[in-house]
């Protein structure tokens, strides 16, 4: 019986052929659809931020080094390949790519950095106005990334305290 | 160096080691694949063992989180010299999207030195073979950082004390000025 079953997967495995791929010397396209690296496009960014605030990663850092030069750091390192960075791009900067062969022996070597350059607004010193307080807060002076340590800090954490920092809850009830 | 140093070092065969410190399984999936027929990674003497102290190569997964933080450690030292650490994913090279995460301490270099990254969520079969076939020198690294500038600094500031008259124009002067 056993010698039987072992003929049977002889025949099996012959039909089958050879199915190795011989991948390193020849690749396989990759399927339509698939999501590689994110590449970024300086020539059509224009520092909106959106993609910082949509990946969940908080892989893309961005910081002004003064009024006039922002920067957008993509790190690389953590990137999810999700494409929320591209859904949100207004301006259609960011593209999915098919590259995947990204090893490397240096984790900096998938960073991309692009520094861009900010106009300021003569009158007011700044160009956009944010619907609510609590988004001003948020994106003016008080949104802070930490670039020594690559991660997304806020650099007041008052709206993120349980207890309301001006007791004006108590007032209303007084 | 590095690279003369591995494949003098590991001409043969490489034993690997599969380390999982708390990964979604998303990654041990597309190792476990590599191993299949279909990519076959015996061709280049991989082999999978169950223990570290046979292994060459830790395969490290997941994120170092804080309860295996320590047994991946051990698993390292328990490894002969000479040794390989490729991290494989996102979680293993800076964190994934769980990097800030009260139970997770970080990438896996922050408890075992990483000699390879190969990133992704998960990284393709392929994209894993590339970078073993890179870690062997059969091919060479295809990434390299980018960076764009669309201005040198410094830049001059415009402040309007800095505007003066000359005949009948009005010149900004201070141009060097920062
Ligand atoms: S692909 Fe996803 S994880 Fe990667 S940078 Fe874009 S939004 Fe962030
Ligand atoms: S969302 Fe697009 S335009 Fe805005 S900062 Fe990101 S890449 Fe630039
Ligand atoms: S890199 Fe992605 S697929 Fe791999 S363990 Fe982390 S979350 Fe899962």
């Amino acid at each position: 019986m056993s010698v039987l079953s072992k003929l049977k997967e002889t025949i099996v495995c012959l039909k089958a052929g050879r199915v190795t791929l011989p991948y390193p010397a020849q690749a396989r396209p990759v399927p339509e659809r698939f999501r590689g690296r994110p590449i970024f496009d300086a020539a059509k960014c224009t520092g909106c931020g959106g993609c910082a605030n949509n990946c969940p990663a908080r892989e893309i850092l961005v910081f002004d080094v003064c009024q006039e030069v922002r920067v957008l750091q993509y790190l690389g390192r953590r990137c999810t390949y999700c494409g929320r960075c591209a859904d949100v791009c207004p301006e259609k900067a960011v593209t999915m790519s098919h590259e995947f062969e990204n090893a490397t022996n240096a984790i900096g070597d998938i960073q991309q950095r692009i520094e861009l350059f900010m106009s300021t607004c003569q009158r007011c010193g700044r160009c956009f106005k944010e619907p609510t307080t609590l988004d001003q807060l948020k994106m003016k002076g008080y949104r802070f990334d930490d670039v020594a340590h690559e991660r997304w800090v806020f650099r007041s954490k008052a709206y993120l305290e349980s207890e309301p920092v001006v007791d004006d809850i108590k007032i209303e009830w007084d | 160096m590095l690279k003369k140093l591995c494949q003098k070092m590991f001409g043969r065969s490489l034993w690997v080691y599969h380390a999982n410190s708390g990964g979604c399984n998303g990654c041990d999936i597309e190792v476990l694949n590599v191993l299949t027929p279909y990519y076959d990674a015996e061709r280049f003497g991989i082999k999978l063992v169950g223990s570290p102290r046979h292994a060459d190569v830790m395969l490290c997964q997941g994120p170092a989180m804080r309860a295996t933080g320590q047994a991946l450690k051990r698993a390292y030292d328990a490894m002969p010299a000479p040794k390989l650490v490729f991290a494989i994913g996102s979680c293993a090279c800076g964190g994934g999207i769980w990097f800030d995460s009260y139970s997770v301490l970080g990438p896996v270099e922050k408890v075992v030195p990483v000699n390879f990254y190969i990133p992704g969520c998960p990284p393709r079969p392929e994209a894993i073979i590339y970078g073993v076939a890179v870690a062997l020198g059969l091919v060479d690294k295809k990434t390299a950082p980018v960076q764009f500038k669309q201005i040198e600094l410094p830049i001059p500031r415009y402040h309007p004390g800095d505007l003066r008259g000359r005949d009948e124009l009005v010149v900004y002067e201070k141009v060097e000025k920062v």
